[in-house]
């Protein structure tokens, strides 16, 4: 009996319960950790039973299925992405909050344990970059980048539902990982030979490996799925150089995950090897070497780092030229910025160890090639700038986010090169201050412009816009709570506090901390203010409708749409002759056009392959993490036989009739015909029903 | 006198309260009275405010580059507001919605990063030369080497020309170099005195190198800053610069009052532990938050990067207070620049063989 006990839930046993060490030992810091865990995964297991008690109530699993799981549309698939990433934001955001609070009264103590704080940072780190921001902007380009060249989905719909599927069991599986504890303590970067089953015996470190596996595999994916979209099924007219910056970047983020991800994908295959097959890549005994891990690691991490910023750079791209009335400027300029900038990220990734010991040349050499990166990024901001200069700027909640953005980010770039100099480097790496530095550019670069790409795109997405005064509020309270939290842990670093440390015992670091604790109230503000926005935006849909669909008096091609568009986004393929398509149209009074003639549109059909590969991918990850073999065997056939079976379908599209298109689009020129203008002053009104008012006032050229 | 003042660690001070004293008091009085002379009663934590050569370079470099790159930060900060007050909606200055290119403009902004870069560039390289942990500091003096080994979480520091070793308790001259050779017994970690200058990783199966050298006695703090596991936060350790006289002091109080560093000792330090409770598990003094081993077998350090698996007997244990330089270490170091070729020292990629 015990011994089918074992074969059945492997290593999984009673201590794996958040509550369990509370239970055995009863000292305070015991119990106060065990409250904080077993509180965690009570709201997840409460998260998951009421979203199932709703769907259920309200009878939508039906729906659910068939609308979103199995759809292969390319907008319902990112809206799905962003949907995960913002959940698990939530979570990361919470994390970050006990971290700050742990080191605010950490002065020789503090209320978490060392594990425990340990699985924050990794937990914190991992999410953030894994299941936050990677899903956010392949969720955004999902979205977008078709609209914007044209296409109607794309090239590989049923693969971008099997990438949506991946993430969606790694998140998952660091969800569960509250529930079945513990996860791993070796950080984000799950550096070995911390991370060997030697040093790292417990379930943590696998739960770790499985799921960034599966995030990464997605990611490349996704990556390939972006490329040959953008190369194969850009609109006639629509070349290269008349695509939308957005796209450009896409480009250059999808380039740098086909190439990026692998060596991670590598990186992570290999530790697992060493920990479930005693090989020994980066063990410290029998030939390993840890540096090969740390340098495969890089070799992703910092291609990642340039995939997790370069979308941000497209949407406030896109966000400063739209509010500004104006062309973008230096578009060539962008496009080879942006091309240096993915080019010149494959050659620096030594700038992530320059302390373990190379030749000062190499090190040198590394830290010349970090600070070039600095150039074209330095010249997009100031292409950004100038794209304002001369524009009729209109405040609006995206533009703030751009705003707090551009001013935050170049005291990044300007913390980005003191680390690069290798000498500096040797005092600050390892600290807060590299810490700061990566927040400096990932908040108000990657996040803010996650959140200035939802505030611009929402209306688009669902046909109405989304709240301004809590947009408002929660964009000045992430700007504020961002400086706050994060500006002390500069001072921090330089003042040689090392990251990852629970406790200190240094008084001089009090007063930082304290600071950098207050600026999380902010932080927690800003993220009630998104709940609120969206919130009383829902409630108030009826209000703000943009039917017609272009609210912003937008220049590219999605806004030409209606707001939200139909599944095969344009009833008629569009004829592209410059940049800015849109604009142009409007520009010469001809947009709307009724079109001469419609056919039939072949849509792929829906597949269940999405949702039967994120179900046993997660099996099988969580099978392997606990060493419950028959349910890894068990899910491994299943998705084997179901990839198998994909291959005899026959039906993989579907047709809507012209007449049907015709009838949908014509519905909509009838609203458009019959929705007054409105002016830019208007904007931000329940009159915006999303048909901007030709021509720009005032313009001179 | 209240010994206790040498450690101003708070933990390190509790430690201390349960730590045996006996007849430990008046050599570590010696050491006291140095620090104190020194008007050290708080360990120096960081760059900002240097304690030798190297770090005081840091710093300098650090400002330097803060001031040249905020050429390009400071306009962005000023400008940005400026223009959207300017332009903004409703507003009456010029309003030119296709401009989009200017190649004056272009050149500059191309040009003054490309310029600014290149000028960060030429800091870069002479300064990276000029501080590499690995080149010797030039000195009238002969460095003292130090062997750092890395456990967890604990500094191991052997003294092979002295033939003596402590752990967490870094003592050594002030304006002497100290020629640091690093090592892990466990995972990766990494070497740091803020104060006196760089951080060096100390890996398993690697040897690092490190040279630093303090301007004038004082109190340094030492620490790992690379993540290790539980005991990572207790990781740290005092770096103590000394006059010659109080170093010589040092030396002999250990050879007198330390154990020797043998397999079982070894054995006890190599758990998983902090230092105090390795000190307890000794069964050790714990005098000023250190552990002091009277002799080291050569070649002790060179066998532990070679991993983790130690041939004690092969160890040379017979003379293991070696006065002058230890022969393996030498020998370590001879057939390190007979595979380079030249005086570079040897990289990290060189595995220990």
């Amino acid at each position: 009996m015990s011994h089918f006990l074992d074969m059945l839930f492997g290593r999984l046993g009673w201590d794996a319960l958040p509550f369990w060490t509370m239970l055995q030992d009863h000292s305070t810091l015991s119990i106060i950790n065990g409250v904080i865990a077993t509180a965690a995964a009570s709201m997840v297991v409460i998260g998951a039973l009421v979203t199932f008690g709703l769907i259920t109530w309200f009878g939508k699993w039906r729906l659910l299925w068939s609308d979103w799981l199995t759809s292969v549309d390319h907008k319902k698939i990112g809206i799905m992405f962003i949907v995960i990433s913002v959940v698990m934001l939530a979570r990361a955001v919470i994390e970050a909050s006990f971290m700050r609070a742990q080191q605010a009264v950490g002065l020789d103590g503090g209320f978490l344990t060392v594990d425990h704080f340990g699985q924050f940072f990794t937990t914190h780190g991992t999410i953030m970059v894994f299941f936050m921001a990677m899903p956010f902007l392949t969720g955004l380009i999902n979205y977008v980048m078709p609209l914007q060249i044209g296409a109607r989905d794309l090239s590989f719909p049923v693969m971008n539902s099997i990438s949506l599927g991946l993430t969606a069991a790694g998140a998952a599986i660091v969800m569960i990982s509250l529930m079945f504890a513990p996860f791993s303590t070796g950080g984000w970067s799950g550096y070995p030979p911390f991370t060997e089953l030697a040093y790292s015996p417990d379930a943590g470190v696998d739960y770790w490996i499985w799921a960034v596996t599966l995030s990464t595999l997605s990611s490349t994916l996704s990556g390939i799925n972006f490329a040959v979209t953008i190369y194969k099924k850009r609109s006639p007219g629509m070349h290269l150089f008349r695509m939308p910056l957005f796209c450009w970047v896409s480009l250059c983020t999808a380039i740098l995950m086909i190439f990026g991800m692998p060596p991670l994908t590598v990186a992570t295959a290999l530790l697992a090897l060493d920990r479930y097959l005693d090989f020994h890549f980066f063990t410290t005994d029998l030939g390993g070497n840890m540096m090969n891990y740390v340098n495969l690691f890089w070799a992703f991490g910092h291609p990642e780092v340039y995939i997790l910023i370069l979308p941000a750079f497209g949407t406030f791209s896109e966000v400063f030229s739209t509010f500004s009335g104006k062309r973008l400027y230096g578009y060539n300029t962008l496009v080879i910025a942006t091309m240096a900038i993915a080019v010149l990220s494959f050659t620096v990734w030594l700038h992530h160890f320059f302390t373990m010991g190379q030749s000062a040349h190499v090190n040198a050499a590394f830290g010349i090639a970090t600070m070039l990166i600095g150039i074209p990024t330095g010249v997009k901001v100031y292409d950004w700038m100038l794209t304002m200069y001369r524009g009729r700027i209109r405040m609006s909640v995206p533009l703030v986010y751009a705003l707090g953005f551009i001013v935050l980010f170049v005291l990044g770039g300007l913390t980005g090169i003191v680390l690069a100099n290798p000498s500096v480097d040797y005092q600050v790496h390892n600290s807060l201050f590299l810490v700061a530095h990566f927040h400096n550019m990932l908040i108000p670069g990657t996040l803010f412009g996650m959140l200035a790409g939802t505030n611009f795109w929402f209306p688009k997405a669902f046909g109405f816009r989304l709240d301004e005064r809590w947009g408002y509020r929660a964009a000045y309270s992430w700007i504020i709570g961002f400086m706050l939290a994060f500006f002390p842990l500069y001072a921090l670093g330089l003042l040689g506090m090392p990251r990852r440390t629970v406790t200190f015992f240094e008084p001089a670091y009090l007063p930082w901390t304290i600071a950098a604790g207050c600026g999380v109230i902010f932080i927690l503000f800003g993220g009630f203010s998104l709940c609120v926005q969206l919130w009383r935006s829902i409630r108030e849909r009826h209000l703000n409708r943009v039917p017609v669909g272009d609210p912003w008096d937008g220049r590219s091609l999605e806004w030409s749409i209606s707001a939200p568009p139909p599944e095969y986004n344009y009833p008629v393929i569009p004829q592209i002759y410059s940049r800015d398509a849109f604009m142009r149209e409007k520009d010469e009074g001809t947009p709307y056009q009724r079109p001469d003639r419609y056919q039939d549109i072949e849509m792929p059909a829906n597949s269940a392959m999405g949702v039967v590969i994120a179900a046993t991918g997660f099996l099988m990850a969580f099978g392997l993490t606990w060493y419950m073999w028959w349910l890894v065997i068990a899910s491994g056939v299943v998705a084997l036989v179901a990839i198998i079976l994909r291959g005899f379908v026959r039906n993989t599209s579907r047709i809507i009739s012209a007449r049907e298109v015709q009838e949908t689009h014509e519905r909509w020129l009838d609203i458009v015909n019959h929705t007054p203008g409105v002016s830019r002053a208007q904007e931000q009104t329940t009159a915006n029903r999303g048909r901007a008012l030709p021509p720009i006032n005032g313009a001179s050229q | 006198m209240d010994v206790s003042e040498l450690t101003p660690v708070k933990a390190q001070r509790r430690s201390f309260r349960e730590a045996r004293i006996g007849k430990l008091v008046c050599i570590s009085a010696l050491l006291l009275a140095t620090s104190v002379i020194a008007g050290c009663t708080n360990d120096h934590i960081s760059f900002l405010n240097p304690q030798g050569p190297i770090a005081e370079a840091q710093r300098n470099h650090y400002w330097i580059i803060v001031a040249v790159v905020m050429i390009v930060v400071l306009p962005v900060i000023i400008l940005t507001p400026v223009i959207v007050w300017r332009y903004r909606y409703g507003g009456n200055a010029t309003y030119r919605p296709k401009w989009s290119f200017s190649w004056t403009i272009d050149i500059l902004i191309w040009g003054i990063p490309f310029v600014i870069v290149a000028v960060l560039s030429f800091f870069l390289w002479s300064a990276t030369t000029a501080l590499d942990p690995y080149k010797p500091l030039s000195s009238t003096k002969q460095p003292l080497r130090v062997q750092v080994v890395g456990m967890d979480w604990k500094w191991l520091f052997i003294y092979p020309d002295q033939g003596i070793a402590t752990v967490n308790r870094l003592v050594f001259p002030a304006n002497r170099p100290v020629a640091f050779e690093l090592t892990s017994a466990t995972v990766m970690q990494s070497f740091f005195i803020p104060a006196l200058g760089s951080q060096i990783d100390a890996m398993n199966r690697m040897v690092t190198r490190l040279h630093l050298i303090a301007d004038k006695p004082g109190s340094f703090q030492g620490k790992n800053m690379q993540y290790n596991g539980k005991g990572f936060y207790k990781q740290r350790f005092t770096a103590l610069a000394v006059n010659d006289d109080a170093f010589n002091a040092f030396v002999k109080s250990a050879r007198e009052v330390g154990r020797p560093l043998n397999q079982k000792q070894y054995e006890v330090l190599a758990r998983p532990s902090t230092g105090d409770e390795a000190a307890k598990a000794l069964g050790a003094s714990w005098v000023g938050g250190a552990i002091r081993f009277s002799q080291v077998p050569n070649g002790l350090f060179s066998t532990i990067a070679q991993g983790p698996s130690i041939d004690w007997d092969a160890l040379d244990n017979a003379s293991s207070v070696n006065r002058n330089a230890s022969a393996s270490a030498m020998r370590n170091e001879h057939a390190m620049a007979a595979r380079d070729n030249d005086k570079v020292p040897a990289r990290n990629g060189e595995i220990a063989q």
